[in-house]
């Protein structure tokens, strides 16, 4: 047996008596990639800023190469070869790409100016050799969500760690940036590096990783080879109990359409694009990232101010709709994919979130009736099984999936009839991607529409009666739920 | 509703004292400096002096007021001071007796003036809150401009001189008292009673929260964000003008030069009160508080017999203080 790169025993820590991490432990070996998995709230971001030196452990020791190392900073965790990837970006926005690479390292020339032009070779090779084509000049504003994943990732691989932590990467990737990324990771195993790899995303874990971990409630339950597990197994081992299946699926599409969408075009983004969608269905959206997927349910809810042309049927009826105000009074709802950034007001409660786009139902004229927004807060918090002590907690204390329900259990009190969605489990983990799969069926099969967009290919296939594909900002194809296939959609998609 | 929300997240739940400290921290230096006021300085709790603190407080408790609205929402509005002048200038020559300053027909009727008064103040805010909204112009700039220009508009329309001679009824918001209360002191508390009402328990309350926390949210949500940050800024316009007026009528005559730097006075009582910058996050009594602790401050180093100087530096103290407790327990969260 070979020794281990990198090996974590019996870490612990609480907050205020209440152990976030018991038993965390971990073992990686050179030249492999491990699969750190778990469901929100199992105890690995805890594990992991443990093991960068951002929090102090109460008990338990980490050893790097066989010598027991405790890191104070990030810092300090960095100079002994461990770095690691977040997965909340942090660019800076008005610097190029080669500067944030090398930002607090920049190579010098004579009293202090700074090499531009060595830093930006440097920058140059340093993405060559990962197999990323992002020109090192460029300003970090002018890229793409995906684009600066990649610097950011090229950024933490410039410090030729040994041992690279990768929290989520994919995240906010595409198809085509994901396979990237495995391509860069497959190179560092190959050069001999470890890599600790954390996703929500089974199918990624099953593609790459040699080995995996998995920690529950704050303890470490099972570890092993790749080879040996199956997807059930992982999902048994991450929510600590069999599921009875990963996706809950139990509408049927009615004839009547409810949603038409005829030769819609926005500048630039969007060309002729067309589909229905009927009662009781759930139709996907499919297609890379940057397709036109969320542009045409922005045009859709109002939220576009560069349609050129177009006309969207609601059961029928042709209708405008300028502003998420008039979607709302039609009965549409968004759940947009970036639930930070413009589903959920951070700073308040799960009450006050839940009740945002719906207050006109919860008031006497201007004023709130506090009575109805408690008990709408209490029904949705039921009806979803949302997890919080009280409504009256900041919404930002709940893990993801929970955040993701609140959003959920906003748009349902404004009681929808075509519920748009937009990456409805990105960052969820797996229970509560479940219930959300069982929310959107129950839906459905009362007779409301879903029109989901999802980059997740086991999703598109396990819960859509159709895909439609796009590409381009156009509609590339449609299948339906018994033909479609990941080859057949990616096929259409690229 | 709202206060416990702002006040902070699960980690504050518990009765740890220093989480305590944390959250009630304005509140317990407000007590404390009373308490100690009161032991070193028999007059301090005077009927007397209590009414006096408290109509010293007024128009920068009113102008605080509008000030929270605005920030809540993401905003800042640096124009109150000139718009407090340039309200007080039009309404006071409304309702002078003196010839030279008077508008042609006057003196006019109190009410009048005030409702004038008032409406130059909510039409300064409609021109703030409309270049906000609708250009996307960062209020810090447009608020700038206008303490600039209302300034200048103040000192056109009365040429520079003072407007004298105010009639009674209208130096009454001022002067006058029911049941032995000031007049300001009334109208601050009305003040404040609607607007904590307004903030906590109405439906634009809640969109003013949501607009602040966070603009897309909102918007994705069906709130008009840019009525929400017009209505802001005329609610903090037309209290502007409300304090302007209180202050002409307090001292009898209306000045070019009332009201400059009051902004930062009013800005001071919102963030000791706790009202993020950042917006979305803050309460009304808050600035409550924090407007108190201002005038407490400045009437107890008065009767101390301190230099007006070292209040100054003091509050400078005080107010950087508030903002590194206000991180501190952001931190927490």
């Amino acid at each position: 047996m070979t020794a281990a790169l990198f090996e974590a025993e019996g870490l612990k820590k609480s907050f205020g008596g209440v152990a976030a991490l018991r038993d965390g432990r971990l073992r990686l070996m050179p030249g492999s990639v491990h699969a750190l998995c778990g469901g929100n709230g199992a105890g690995k971001s805890t594990f992991l800023s443990i093991v960068m030196g951002i929090q102090e452990r109460d008990a338990g020791t980490i050893r790097l190469e066989g010598r027991e190392v405790r890191f104070a900073s990030p810092r300090e965790a960095l100079a002994a070869g461990i770095s690691i990837i977040e997965q909340e970006l942090s660019p800076i926005p008005a610097m190029t790409v080669a500067e944030n690479i090398f930002l607090g390292r920049e190579p010098l020339r004579a009293f202090g100016r700074v090499d531009f032009a060595h830093m930006n070779r440097a920058a140059q090779e340093l993405l060559d050799r990962l197999g990323f084509a992002i020109p090192p000049d460029r300003m970090m504003m002018d890229l793409t969500v995906a684009q600066v994943q990649l610097v950011e990732i090229a950024k933490a691989l410039s410090h030729e760690a040994r041992v690279i932590i990768m929290d989520e990467p994919t995240s906010a990737l595409g198809e085509h940036e994901a396979d990237q990324l495995f391509a860069a990771v497959a190179r560092l195993r190959a050069e001999g590096k470890g890599i600790i790899y954390v996703s929500h995303r089974l199918s990624e874990i099953f593609r790459i990783a040699d080995s995996y971990t998995v920690f529950r409630d704050g303890a470490h339950v099972g570890s092993g080879a790749m080879a040996d597990l199956t997807r059930e197994g992982l999902i048994q081992m991450i929510v600590g109990r069999p599921l009875a299946e990963e996706f809950v699926k139990a509408n049927r599409p009615g004839g009547e359409v409810t949603l038409a969408v005829e030769g819609l075009s926005r500048a630039r983004l969007l060309r002729d694009v067309s589909f229905a969608a009927h009662r009781g269905e759930i139709l996907a959206l499919y297609g890379l990232m940057g397709a036109g997927r969320t542009e045409i349910l922005e045009a859709v809810f109002g939220l576009a101010d560069d349609v050129t042309g177009g006309t969207v049927r609601l059961h029928g009826a042709p209708v405008r709709i300028r502003s998420p105000r008039e979607a709302i009074a039609r009965g549409l709802a968004l759940v947009t994919e970036d639930r930070k950034g413009s589903g959920l007001v951070l700073s308040q409660s799960v009450r006050a979130n839940i009740a945002m786009a719906g207050l006109e139902g919860l008031s006497l004229g201007p004023a709130m009736s506090v009575r109805r927004e408690k008990e709408a807060a209490r029904r949705m918090i039921e009806m979803f099984g949302i997890r919080t002590a009280s409504d009256q907690l900041d919404v930002s204390g709940l893990s993801g999936g929970n955040q993701q329900k609140v959003v959920l259990g906003k748009w349902f009190l404004t009681e929808p009839r075509i519920l748009l969605l937009d990456e409805p489990t990105r960052g969820v983990d797996v229970g509560a991607k479940r219930e959300i799969y069982r929310i959107m069926s129950d839906f459905a099969a009362g007779g409301g529409t879903v029109v989901m967009v999802s980059s997740e290919i086991e999703e598109v296939l396990g819960m859509a009666d159709r895909v439609v594909v796009i590409r381009d900002g156009r509609v590339a194809g449609e299948v339906g739920r018994a033909e479609a296939t990941a080859e057949a959609l990616v096929h259409l998609a690229a | 509703m709202q206060e416990r929300v702002a006040a902070g997240g699960p980690a504050l739940r518990r009765a740890d004292p220093r989480d305590l400290a944390r959250r009630y921290g304005i509140l317990i230096a407000f007590a404390v400096l009373c308490v100690v006021l009161a032991l070193v300085n028999d007059n301090f709790l005077s009927t007397r002096n209590i009414l006096n603190v408290l109509r010293q407080t007024a128009i920068n408790g009113i102008l605080a007021i509008g000030m929270t609205f605005v920030i809540l929402a993401r905003g800042i509005d640096l124009s109150v001071g000139s718009v407090v002048a340039l309200a007080g200038i039009v309404a006071a020559s409304l309702a002078t007796t003196s010839s030279t300053a008077m508008v042609a027909g006057g003196p006019y009727p109190a009410a009048l003036a005030i409702l004038v008064g008032l409406a130059v103040g909510a039409a300064c805010g409609a021109v703030n809150g409309a270049i906000v909204a609708r250009f996307n112009v960062p209020s810090f700039v447009v608020t700038l401009a206008m303490l600039s220009a209302a300034r200048g508009l103040a000192l056109l329309y009365a040429e520079g001189r003072p407007v004298p001679a105010l009639t009674e009824g209208f130096r009454a918001m001022g002067t006058g008292s029911v049941l032995g209360v000031p007049m300001p002191v009334v109208i601050f508390a009305g003040v404040f009673l609607v607007a904590w009402w307004v903030l906590n328990q109405s439906r634009f309350g809640r969109q003013v929260y949501a607009v602040g926390g966070n603009p897309h949210a909102a918007t994705v949500s069906g709130i008009s964000v840019p009525f929400v940050r017009l209505s802001v800024f005329v609610i903090s316009g037309a209290l502007a003008g409300l304090a302007g007026m209180m202050l002409a009528a307090r001292t009898g005559s209306a000045l070019t030069q009332a009201g400059i730097a009051y902004e930062l006075d009013a800005i001071a009582a919102v963030v000791i009160g706790g009202t993020s910058l950042a917006g979305g996050v803050g309460r009304v009594t808050g600035t409550l508080i924090g407007a108190l602790l201002i005038g407490v401050m400045n009437n107890g180093l008065d009767l101390m017999g301190v230099e007006s100087y070292y209040q100054q530096v003091i509050k400078g103290v005080l107010i950087v203080a508030a903002v590194m407790l206000d991180q501190s327990r952001s931190r927490r969260d």
